[in-house]
């Protein structure tokens, strides 16, 4: 395969991956604020959908990423890229318990934020505008 | 639990899932959506194009959805502006400290059995839980 045509291919994985994911995230409910704020709602009126959804996902690439990863490289590109760290670390206990804060407010993690946001909602485009305000001034602290 | 939908969930988690697994097998990458935004903020030509056409993949979701069947979109942000702020800041400061989110760890970390995403996954889900039960239960929902 030569070089155009691989990068070709690469951009159809890109968008087609992405296409996936948002209608995962669409046909699965998640893409709803108010249906998260009811999983994390375990004293409400629970709604155990999202374990579901989590789980549907993690069978899938964890009985396929094994066998994914037996491979050299992947089809269109030259290696894959995995993240390295392996210890635990503060960043990663304290990045995550803040992310659940915000996430148990808004009901919104980063991908049903960025599909939803496509609605034009104003409440979307105000959480998206201040996510990535969030994440240029994490990048800023870390420089 | 009237508002538990098993099957939708799962049928939705399964397209996650299959998202992430030709993500990896094609382009060799982590289909984690912040770190995937959080790349478009930093890189250049061919690493972002990537991850350019990805989220453009999750906005055509939410479009081909509003074109061909608006009414089983559903999206309600129940949070006041100030506090959906203040959730966009927590989440991305948070998943870009903690390297990642719900799809990057919850997702994919789990199926690579890594260490760090276990930790993370634990961790913003029992943030969440613990938030929302503060905001709803403690503080009367008034957010």
């Amino acid at each position: 395969m030569n070089s155009n045509s691989q990068g070709l291919a690469h951009s159809v994985v890109s968008l087609a991956s992405g296409l996936l994911f948002g209608l995962g995230l669409i046909i699965s409910g998640m893409v709803n604020p108010a249906k998260v704020i009811g999983f994390l709602d375990l004293a409400g009126n629970w709604d155990p959908s999202l374990i579901f959804v989590m789980g549907g996902g993690v069978v899938v690439t964890t009985s396929t990423f094994w066998l994914v990863l037996k491979r050299d490289q992947p089809l269109f590109d030259n290696k894959f890229f995995l993240p390295t760290k392996a210890d635990l670390d503060p960043k990663l206990l304290l990045g995550s318990a803040l992310f659940g804060i915000g996430w148990g407010i808004g009901g919104l993690c980063p991908g049903p934020a960025l599909t939803a946001v496509a609605t034009l909602d104003p409440s979307l485009v105000l959480f998206v505008g201040a996510m990535l305000i969030g994440m240029v001034l994490q990048s800023l602290i870390a420089d | 639990m009237e508002n538990f939908t098993p099957i939708s969930a799962l049928i939705g988690g399964v397209l996650i899932g299959l998202s992430a697994v030709i993500m990896l097998a094609g382009n060799g990458r982590i289909a984690g959506i912040s770190g995937i935004l959080g790349g478009v903020l930093n890189t250049r030509g061919s690493e972002r194009l990537w991850r350019v056409l990805f989220l453009g993949g999750l906005l055509l979701a939410t479009l081909g959805y509003q074109f061909f069947a608006p009414e089983s979109l559903i999206i309600e942000v129940q949070s006041t502006p100030v506090m959906t702020v203040v959730a966009g800041l927590l989440v991305g400061f948070g998943t870009r400290l903690g390297s990642g989110c719900t799809s990057g760890h919850g997702i994919c970390g789990i199926a690579r059995f890594s260490k760090r995403s276990f930790a993370a996954t634990a961790t913003f889900m029992l943030f969440g839980f613990a938030t929302v039960y503060i905001v709803r239960h403690v503080l009367g929902g008034g957010l």
